[in-house]
């Protein structure tokens, strides 16, 4: 019944461990399948080892959640063997995050990741953490979004998400170019924002760079909208992420036209088996509502 | 909804335990089980998790130890001065109907475990407090723990105080002369790797604290999973049992630093 498909891989249920979160080690990943995932994303590797920001990168609020983690990976060559392992042991489908900085890597760097046969790679050209480092993300500029999309394409013959922003007014736009590109797909949303805490008897910002990327329920109707809009759009299958934290979500998420949901503040929420949980509560509600798949389920909120 | 938020207040005490631990204290009731950690935030200084080492109803303690860069800069921290904490996280040493324990720690890991001892203590246990440190200037919480009524045996790498060589060695004696129930260590891994040897010599149960590089502290970026489990030392974490250490492959070889490669310990 919770069958799904992403440019032809095959998911048991449509549940996916989002970039980011857990996601450092291979050991991780397989530890996230084992919680009931029906994916899982990698953290974003870039080709050079990188840091990330430093602590605090992350804090939370009421709603939601802020993060600067600053795209912190151990770089192509060490990510491989983490990437191998979870290919060997996880036993879900793996999708591979790409970050780079200039335009022009995207294609080495994602001849390299393919070494590791990931199932996916996501090509990650909107994270709002870093542009005082590197300027606005591809994913706000059309035309860099559709070359960096093509020189990825070009370099392997594993399927390649993109994963846009929702901090442009251009959204569809880009969407419409990376299709164009030849994008097998895309994941919306990345965080929101970036958003600001100030510590009031501190006097200043909690994150050491000072803002970021906003996820958790806060989110949660940015994401819809967005889903909604690039389904309507591109028709192009797209993993929907940004907020969900139970079965319910996510199947606004699918009814807006995302044929899978990514998780990752939820873990915060709910725990690691998150997972488990929301395919759960997404079964009961379909048993409930007499729909026998997703397939049946996505983007039925544009039928009205 | 679920929230872990940064809370700043002025230091209450800043007191310097030796020439290079300091031990600030927050008049905050944090409601902290032993062996669990706070992420201390110095603003515009960085973040970084603290195991703490005092904690009653209305006041906690974290030891500092200086080994360069943020933990240089608790140093300077004065009473009054603004300080901010996420927590408490993490695990807990679990204390049963043991009669007595064994507090086994090397270097700063003394921190958790005099904790620890304040609590068994508190419920009636005996309390065999055994501390390795490189020489007599580097101890700290001897005194506190004397007073509290804990069994004081010190190590010194130097022979400075205490016997001359490895508190694993102290171990040994004790549990020969002593019926002790549990251990729990806190320290370098190679040194709890001994202890977990000796436990295991002597069957008794054994909890051990395993550290490593954190940036979220509540169990999302993933930085301080080990292998091959997987598991986050900051949930499942920083106290597991001998038989999950048992498990951990990378435990006394090698950890991962901030941008996660492996490095060897």
């Amino acid at each position: 019944m919770l069958q799904t498909e992403l440019a032809g891989v095959k998911l048991a249920n449509p549940t996916i461990l989002a970039s980011g979160i857990m996601g450092v080690s291979g050991a991780s990943l397989s530890l996230i399948a084992k919680n009931g995932a029906g994916a899982v994303t990698s953290k974003s590797i870039s080709l050079e080892p990188r840091k990330g920001h430093p602590n605090p990168v992350i804090v939370t609020y009421g709603q939601g959640m802020m993060n600067a983690v600053g795209l912190s990976n151990a770089g192509v060559k060490d990510s491989i063997p983490e990437l191998e392992y979870a290919v060997k042991n996880a036993g879900v489908p793996v999708i591979a995050s790409a970050v780079e900085f200039k335009a022009e890597n995207f294609g080495a760097l994602t001849k390299e990741i393919s070494k590791a046969n990931p199932a996916l790679i996501e090509l990650n050209i909107s994270c709002p953490n870093v542009s005082h480092e590197f300027g606005k993300p591809f994913s706000h500029d059309p035309a860099a979004a559709e070359w960096v999309t093509r020189s990825a394409k070009r370099n392997t013959k594993i399927p390649i998400f993109v994963k846009l922003s929702p901090n442009t007014p251009d959204l569809l736009e880009v969407a419409h170019a990376v299709k164009s590109a030849g994008a097998d797909g895309i994941t919306a949303i990345n965080t929101v924002g970036p958003g600001m805490q100030i510590d009031i008897f501190a006097r200043r910002p909690v994150l050491s760079n000072k803002c970021g990327g906003v996820s958790g329920p806060a989110i949660k109707p940015v994401a819809v909208k967005c889903i909604y809009d690039i389904y309507k759009e591109t028709k192009l299958p797209i993993i929907g992420t940004g907020g969900v934290t139970t079965g319910a979500d996510a199947v606004e998420f699918i009814m807006a036209g995302a044929s899978a949901v990514a998780m990752g503040t939820g873990i915060y929420y709910r725990g690691l088996d998150i997972f488990a949980k929301v395919c759960k509560e997404m079964q009961e509600f379909m048993e409930k509502e007499g729909f026998s798949s997703i397939k049946e389920m996505r983007g039925v909120a544009h039928e009205g | 909804m679920k929230d872990s938020p940064m809370v700043t207040m002025k230091a209450a005490r800043a007191v310097q335990e030796n020439p290079s631990v300091k031990t600030l204290y927050f008049d905050y009731g944090l409601g902290a089980r032993p062996g669990q950690f706070v992420m201390l935030w110095l603003p515009g200084v960085g973040e970084r998790p603290m195991s703490i080492s005092y904690c009653t109803r209305e006041r906690f303690g974290v030891s500092v130890a200086d080994v360069g860069g943020f933990s240089s800069a608790v140093m300077k921290v004065k009473e009054g001065d603004a300080v901010g904490f996420r927590g408490p996280f993490g695990t807990s040493f679990k204390l049963g109907k043991e009669k007595a324990i064994a507090l086994v720690s090397g270097g700063c890991g003394c921190a958790p475990l005099a904790f620890l001892a304040d609590e068994a203590l508190a419920k009636g246990k005996k309390a065999f407090y055994l501390q390795g440190a490189r020489s007599k200037g580097m101890l700290f919480f001897t005194e506190r723990m004397r007073k509290a009524g804990a069994e004081v045996l010190v190590s010194t790498d130097d022979g400075s105080a205490g016997k001359k060589g490895f508190v694993t060695e102290l171990l040994r004696e004790v549990l020969q002369k002593n019926k002790v129930d549990k251990i729990c260590t806190c320290g370098p891994e190679i040194m709890m790797k001994k202890v977990v040897d000796i436990s295991n010599e002597f069957k008794l149960p054994c909890d051990i604290s395993m550290e490593r590089y954190m940036k979220c502290g509540i169990g999302i970026c993933g930085q301080c999973c080990v292998d091959p489990l997987g598991i986050r030392m900051c949930t499942e974490g920083p106290v597991i049992k001998k038989e999950t250490a048992k498990k951990i492959t990378e435990f006394g070889k090698y950890r991962r630093d901030a941008s996660g490669r492996r490095v060897p310990i």
